[in-house]
């Protein structure tokens, strides 16, 4: 498994290190039902067998956070992307349906 | 007369008549269309369910179905070991009930096991581990568990050729316990199979769980890639995939599937008698009655369904091997392959009740779940049959980290990778 960094290129999988789930994100703790939300976001997980967004670093490179698409099943990756690039798209879109 | 028991005697008077007389192990079961029970998965942890249900609890009318053929799965995968040198007081009295059960599994279930008390030493490097470790062990004495403390002497004199003076990681001695050791993990399978079979249970291979029928929120039968099988409970016992499963069922678990490597060389005369673990880097081994050199280490790190790692782990693996023990090198690698574990978000099982009536679960082993096997059966069944826990796995709810009661052995909070 090999990761290309939008920065540095393909690079070797010992370079990165893991987060998780990418699709995620965290509750509002001024919600009423924040201790519910905050538990489901800390402990449960989709653990989905098929394509996934996940959260890697690149922890001896550009140390930018990623989000990687990448087949649970067979460890294909078929997208990178910067993460601030995703989160500036999700704050986007939300502005934008508001 | 067919040779249902195994014995000297069988052996001899198959041995004088061709050794025609011998049985399958078990049944080729077609499903029926109801039964009380149904465990999801005939892997060591689902058989031994099934076995244990039948046999201690009565409960004959039981069937295991089984996706690919029996200890197609984890059981067949792991690296063989058993041990109960566990420090926390939910995990310490389950483990300790399982390596009660394995010293007698042979004897229970008429089949050799190769159950092999051979002792699993963890080195410390440090006088900081040291401490740990004799925490850890008082930990388990005080629960009646075997452990002795070995000074760099005594461990010595057991393994002469480690490397002692390692400029980072020199050995100071290590965690004994005697009454570890490896057990044939096909073995396990196979014997709860057959033990399970002799009782009455159906063990129904190469037949897929596909969905469940829920009505009202309570179970009634699982539906399979042969139709429908009706049964008024039904056990998932599929670590590894257990998210999959019961994602059927609606439920969202607190797991997450991680692949961890394992290694065999070729075979080699005898060499380590026992298994011995690194406690510098993350690299245990052992060596199997074939020759072969068993080790494996830390996870891949990431999510994985593939049954495969990558190389950086390989790598990472065979230098903590070569930091400890310098005359494997010249050694050949014969095969590695992965395993997916259930990791849940403490490091430790569940065996409980779902919000679904009549739906259990067995999963989160981590890879701790072959040494399990026994104990988990018993108490998976002890569940399913009584509904309620067995007295040594009452630690291992569905619902301890809603309420902030997690077993953590390692400390490492809800990433599993690290566990």
């Amino acid at each position: 498994m090999r990761i290309s960094c939008p920065h540095c290129g393909e690079r070797a999988l010992d370079e990165f290190s893991y987060l998780g789930d990418a699709s995620v994100t965290r509750p509002d703790p001024a919600a009423a039902d924040a201790a519910d939300a905050f538990y489901t976001y800390a402990y449960e997980r989709r653990n989905i067998a098929g394509p996934t967004q996940e959260l890697w670093y690149h922890q001896a490179g550009c140390h930018a956070w990623l989000v990687v698409t990448r087949d649970t099943r067979t460890h294909e990756i078929s997208d990178v992307k910067a993460a601030q690039d995703v989160a500036l798209e999700r704050v986007n879109s939300t502005t934008g349906a508001a | 007369m067919p040779s249902d028991r195994y014995s000297i005697f069988s052996v001899l008077t198959e041995a004088l008549r061709g050794q025609t007389g011998w049985k399958p192990a078990w049944r080729k079961a077609t499903p029926k269309p109801n039964y009380d029970v149904v465990i999801v998965g005939g892997g060591g942890h689902g058989l031994a369910a099934a076995y244990y249900l039948a046999k201690r609890y009565g409960l004959s009318n039981v069937a295991v179905i089984e996706k690919g053929w029996i200890g197609s799965g984890n059981v067949g995968r792991n690296t063989t070991i058993v041990r109960s040198n566990y420090m926390l007081p939910g995990n310490i009295p389950f483990y300790e009930t399982s390596m009660k059960l394995w010293e007698g599994l042979e004897q229970d279930l008429n089949y050799n096991a190769m159950v092999s008390q051979r002792g699993v030493l963890n080195l410390y490097h440090s006088d900081g581990q040291r401490d740990a470790y004799v925490r850890r062990g008082n930990a388990m004495r005080m629960h009646g568990v075997d452990a002795e403390l070995l000074d760099r002497d005594a461990v010595q004199r057991m393994y002469p050729w480690l490397n002692y003076d390692n400029a980072r990681f020199p050995i100071k001695g290590g965690l004994l316990q005697r009454r570890g050791g490896t057990v044939r993990h096909d073995a396990v399978a196979w014997g709860y199979a057959r033990g399970a079979d002799q009782h009455g249970v159906d063990i129904i291979e190469n037949t897929e769980v596909t969905g469940f029928r829920i009505t009202n929120g309570r179970i009634e039968g699982v539906e399979t890639s042969r139709g429908f099988v009706g049964a008024r409970k039904v056990g998932l016992a599929c670590a590894g995939n257990s998210s999959r499963v019961a994602s059927m069922a609606g439920l969202n678990l607190p797991l997450e599937s991680h692949v961890l490597q394992a290694f065999v060389t070729e075979g080699i005369k005898p060499f380590i008698d026992g298994v011995v673990t690194f406690g510098a880097g993350h690299f245990y081994i052992s060596q199997s009655d074939k020759g072969g050199l068993v080790f494996g280490g830390d996870l891949d790190g990431y999510n994985s369904y593939a049954q495969r790692g990558n190389l950086p782990v390989v790598e990472d693996v065979i230098e903590g091997g070569m930091a400890l023990m310098p005359r494997i090198g010249r050694v050949r690698l014969l095969r590695s392959w992965g395993g997916i574990m259930d990791m849940s978000m403490d490091g430790s099982p569940i065996i409980d009740h779902t919000p679904i009536s009549g739906l259990y679960l067995n999963g989160g082993w981590c890879y701790g779940g072959f040494k399990a096997t026994p104990a988990a059966g018993l108490c998976f069944a002890h569940l399913i049959a009584r509904n309620e826990p067995h007295a040594v796995a009452r630690a291992y709810r569905l619902d301890r980290f809603r309420t902030g009661h997690m077993v953590d052995e390692k400390g490492m909070g809800n990433q599993p990778n690290l566990h």
